[in-house]
């Protein structure tokens, strides 16, 4: 599904490199946890996957499928599959949440040389969605995450994702800012759609999200590079001793 | 009398004295020797400033131009229409006007309601020199007008059009009304001054929408009383037009009296907007509310001048001012100029302006959801100027005047 080789990049703006040579293999199927402390380069990661022009790639590549994406513009990426949950989802006052899904949907759809939705058939189908992540349709008047709390900016994002049925779907520390209960509704959302055919990169600070989705491999970012791998076993290990050892161990 | 120029006339000036030379009114001969002597207002003048006059006004065609081409008007909402076609009443019987309204053509005063004070006042001494027609309406008290009004402006052939209406709404009454403009192709021009007054406890929704071709300069102004606990919502959707000047002065005389405006404006190419506000808070307990959208392309030009005076019995004012702006070229341009008079000192008042591009990071969350870049800039561009016309008072329009600023953004965007 993913194979990410020797990845540098680094900040358009100022140079300034963040990822030194990251090299990552996600099989189809597969849910990777990518944890590591503050600073270590995860949400870049999730930033040049998803194509921002804030980041500049100077050496290695991203193979999605067997093909490089690294030429793609951001909705292109989309439209081939890669779905990024975001940290922070945006709020755009004045887009309302439905016409968003519909305009999003369909340009995939377009993109990929499928017609697009009727009305009546969106509305049925987001409804169903919507109803899984108790999300009221209420909410998907109002404009897209505008004044949405917290909780509700997360489920938005995995009602998105579940929408737009992506073959790979990168998470950027979804379980920040969201309580216990709220962690489970979103957890259950994505546990829903795991599946042979979708793959998913779950970037994380902490072990907590990863005992409600539970990974297949777990890999230490630090310093812009993977350090460690292993099973699921490597993030209780992390939560118990912190970084300092798997660090100290590779340094 | 000097019978020599004090100074050298441009074209549009010297078109403009020759028009006011055929007026057989009186005050169309004074109005022409102070433009002979002083020119038209230039941005030395404090309300001009943003709008240089002089330079600005390329043209003055002949005030009886030939009426005869086709002028589209987009369908807005099922109203009464009343049609000026070139400055003649074509369309729309007074007598049979919806039920608690009614009106004769109008002429006899034209002076703007009680308590509104224009400085720099061009557009009124030309209008009231060479305005030759326009009506004048009146709402019954108590009376609620179900049916909108319309008052449609259309000018073809290369003519100029000037006219005054007076608009008078009862103790109690409801009313909506339409005010609306659109051009030919050729080279036009607009001068319009209506005077509303609104009576004591009446509820007014009042639309000023221009769509006007791109060689059509419009001066207009609308000159407003509000009564006690009048309330007003004025809304302005500027969309075209070659040099527009959209005058607003309200006298906020009645204790309770409400007035909100909203407005937007867009510029497109070649085209120079200029929105200019004056609101005389003269009562205490009045409230008023200003929220501008504009988005600016190409090498247009948009001015919003906001003025604020709140006077010294006027306790417990409320008045705010917003006017935000998208510049989506480089080479297009906006000046805003809020100004606050204020002599109470029980009032609240605030004002804002801003200029902006398109947030990156709105751009790329869409984006990154699969909307391509083309797209996602249009969704974020109107979802920026719609914002203002969500909610109205009459909320037929909304859809109406949304639908409108979406058809501009897909022939302009």
């Amino acid at each position: 599904m993913l194979e990410i080789k020797n990845l540098h990049a680094r900040i358009a703006e100022d140079g300034t490199e963040i990822l030194k040579g990251v090299n990552l293999t996600v099989k189809d199927g597969e849910v990777a946890a990518i944890m590591g402390p503050n600073g270590s380069g995860k949400s870049t990661l999730s930033y040049v996957m998803a194509g921002k022009e804030d980041y500049e790639v100077t050496e290695g590549d991203i193979l999605f499928n067997g093909q490089s994406i690294l030429e793609l513009e951001p909705d292109e990426r989309a439209a081939a599959g890669i779905f990024l949950a975001f940290q922070y989802p945006v709020e755009i006052p004045g887009v309302p949440t439905m016409n968003f899904l519909k305009a999003a949907m369909n340009s995939q759809r377009k993109a990929r040389g499928e017609e697009e939705m009727k009305t009546p058939d969106f509305i049925k189908t987001v409804r169903g969605a919507a109803e899984k992540l108790g999300i009221s349709m209420d909410m998907l008047k109002r404009s897209l995450n505008t004044g949405f709390s917290g909780g509700e900016k997360k489920r938005a994002e995995i009602l998105q994702m579940s929408l737009l049925d992506p073959k790979l779907c990168v998470m950027d520390e979804t379980d920040s800012g969201l309580d216990i209960d709220a962690l489970k509704v979103v957890s259950e959302g994505v546990n829903a759609l795991r599946g042979p055919d979708r793959s998913f990169l779950v970037i994380t600070h902490y072990q907590r999200l990863l005992e409600h989705i539970v990974p297949d491999t777990v890999h230490v970012l630090y310093k812009g590079r993977i350090i460690k791998s292993g099973d699921k076993s490597l993030a209780l290990h992390l939560e118990e001793n912190g970084y300092a050892d798997v660090i100290g161990e590779a340094a | 009398m000097n019978t020599h120029p004090n100074i050298t006339l441009t074209a549009g000036e010297t078109a403009l004295v020759e028009a006011l030379g055929a007026s057989a009114n009186p005050a169309a001969a004074v109005t022409a020797e102070k433009i002979r002597a002083r020119g038209l207002p230039t941005r030395r003048v404090e309300p001009w400033h943003y709008t240089d006059l002089r330079s600005l006004l390329k043209a003055f065609p002949g005030v009886e131009g030939e009426w005869g081409a086709q002028v589209d008007l987009p369908q807005l909402i099922d109203s009464f229409v009343i049609t000026f076609a070139n400055g003649s009443h074509v369309e729309g019987e007074l007598a049979n006007l919806p039920e608690g309204i009614s009106g004769t053509a109008s002429n006899s005063d034209m002076a703007p309601p009680e308590g509104v004070v224009i400085e720099a006042d061009t557009i009124g001494d030309i209008n009231r020199a060479l305005s030759a027609n326009g009506v004048s309406l009146t709402v019954a008290d108590r009376a609620k007008v179900a049916k909108p009004v319309s008052l449609v402006h259309l000018a073809a052939g290369g003519a100029s059009q000037v006219l005054t209406h007076q608009v008078v709404v009862g103790e109690d009454a409801e009313a909506v009304f339409l005010d609306r403009n659109h051009s030919s192709v050729e080279e036009n021009h607009q001068n319009i001054v209506t005077n509303l007054a609104v009576g004591r406890n009446a509820k007014v929704t009042w639309l000023v929408d221009q769509e006007l071709d791109t060689a059509t300069d419009r001066l207009a102004q609308l000159n407003v009383h509000l009564a006690e606990g009048a309330d007003l919502q004025l809304l302005i959707l500027n969309a075209g037009g070659r040099l527009v000047r959209q005058e607003v002065h309200v006298a906020v005389r009645g204790a309770g009296a409400n007035l909100d405006i909203k407005g937007v404006n867009l510029i497109g190419k070649d085209a120079h907007i200029d929105v200019t506000t004056t609101l005389a808070h003269e009562e205490p307990e009045t409230t008023s509310t200003e929220t501008f959208r504009n988005v600016a392309l190409a090498d247009g030009n948009g001015v919003f001048q906001g003025q604020i005076r709140v006077a010294r019995i006027a306790q417990k004012t409320d008045a705010r001012m917003a006017c935000n702006t998208l510049l989506l070229s480089d080479a297009a341009d906006f000046s805003a100029k809020p100004e606050l008079e204020i002599f109470a000192d029980d009032v609240q008042c605030a004002h804002g302006a801003t200029v902006t591009d398109i947030e990156e990071d709105h751009l790329f969350y869409l984006r990154a959801r699969g909307i391509p870049e083309r797209e996602a800039r249009a969704l974020l561009v109107k979802a920026f100027v719609e914002e203002v016309f969500e909610d109205l008072d009459y909320e037929a329009l909304s859809e109406v005047l949304t639908t409108r600023i979406e058809n501009w953004l897909d022939r302009n965007g």
